[in-house]
């Protein structure tokens, strides 16, 4: 019996708990990722903006998720992943990305997994909620 | 100011990026990615990859590639600094590699407004292909408009 066979509704994937977000995070991410948008990077454009600082990418938080989900199945079986951006993700901020299996169903002849998914800060703030398709 | 809905079915400048394994090593460094099959070319190689996978966001970075990546927001009277992202989708249909050389074609397809204008909402749809035109992933990105001076 391989390992896919086991998962069932209510299965949770293993939490992946980050590291605090600096601002080395925030400009690393932004090189890497080629978002220069200077809200994230740049305290005197946020505080321009009547922002206090700069605040995290949205897309760091869904590659911190995208990572619980690598991390759990082979990246060729994500069919589709998506999420909401529900809340900023402020600077020293500490992710959490977790997921759990909410269906299962038969598509296109095969099997696959419809996973529910969220990042959720150390002070209990969801920043991210999302769902994400998988072939078993 | 409202974005003026004969914005929707604009197509944007296509960018392309080929992506090499230095660029994806710098992105998994940045995520903070450990899985060495997204660095390392032989752990990918033994993990049945062609090359190092192209993470599953990093297919937006495709269409950052644009050198003034703001101008369309900026030309639809949008300042910049108001905006936020709000929904981001992927829907995969091939695994990219480094060394492949991928093409964001960017298209808005919806524009609404909420909470009498106070935020304005951009739906844009990006088809990410390789050189030979076989598909990689379409995307579709909500762009949030925060008009502090609305509905006040």
């Amino acid at each position: 019996m391989t390992w896919t066979q086991q998962i069932e509704v209510g299965t949770e994937l293993p939490a992946l708990k980050i590291g605090t977000i600096s601002r080395t995070t925030l400009t690393l991410f932004a090189g890497a990722s080629g978002d220069h948008n200077p809200m994230h990077i740049d305290i005197d454009v946020a505080k321009s903006a009547g922002l206090g600082d700069v605040f995290a990418h949205g897309m760091l938080s869904m590659g911190y998720l995208g990572r619980l989900l690598t991390d759990w199945v082979p990246q060729q079986r994500i069919r589709s992943y998506r999420v909401r951006f529900a809340a900023i993700t402020p600077v020293l901020g500490q992710p959490t990305a977790t997921g759990k299996v909410v269906s299962i169903d038969e598509v296109d002849g095969e099997r696959r997994a419809t996973l529910e998914l969220a990042v959720t800060l150390a002070d209990g703030t969801v920043t991210l909620t999302g769902d994400a398709v998988v072939a078993l | 100011m409202a974005v003026d809905s004969a914005f929707i079915g604009t197509q944007l400048p296509a960018t392309t990026l080929t992506v090499d394994a230095g660029r994806l090593r710098f992105f998994a460094k940045a995520i903070g990615e450990t899985n060495p099959l997204y660095t390392d070319v032989e752990a990918a190689k033994a993990a049945g990859y062609a090359d190092l996978p192209v993470p599953p966001t990093f297919l937006f970075s495709i269409e950052l590639e644009n050198p003034d990546q703001f101008r369309w927001v900026v030309d639809q009277g949008i300042d910049p600094r108001f905006v936020l992202h709000g929904e981001q989708s992927f829907t995969y249909h091939s695994i990219a590699h480094a060394g492949d050389t991928l093409t964001a074609t960017p298209r808005i397809v919806d524009v609404y407004s909420k909470k009498g204008g106070a935020l304005e909402f951009i739906v844009k749809n990006t088809a990410v292909t390789r050189a030979d035109g076989s598909a990689v992933a379409d995307l579709e990105t909500v762009i949030v408009v925060r008009n502090p001076g609305a509905a006040k």
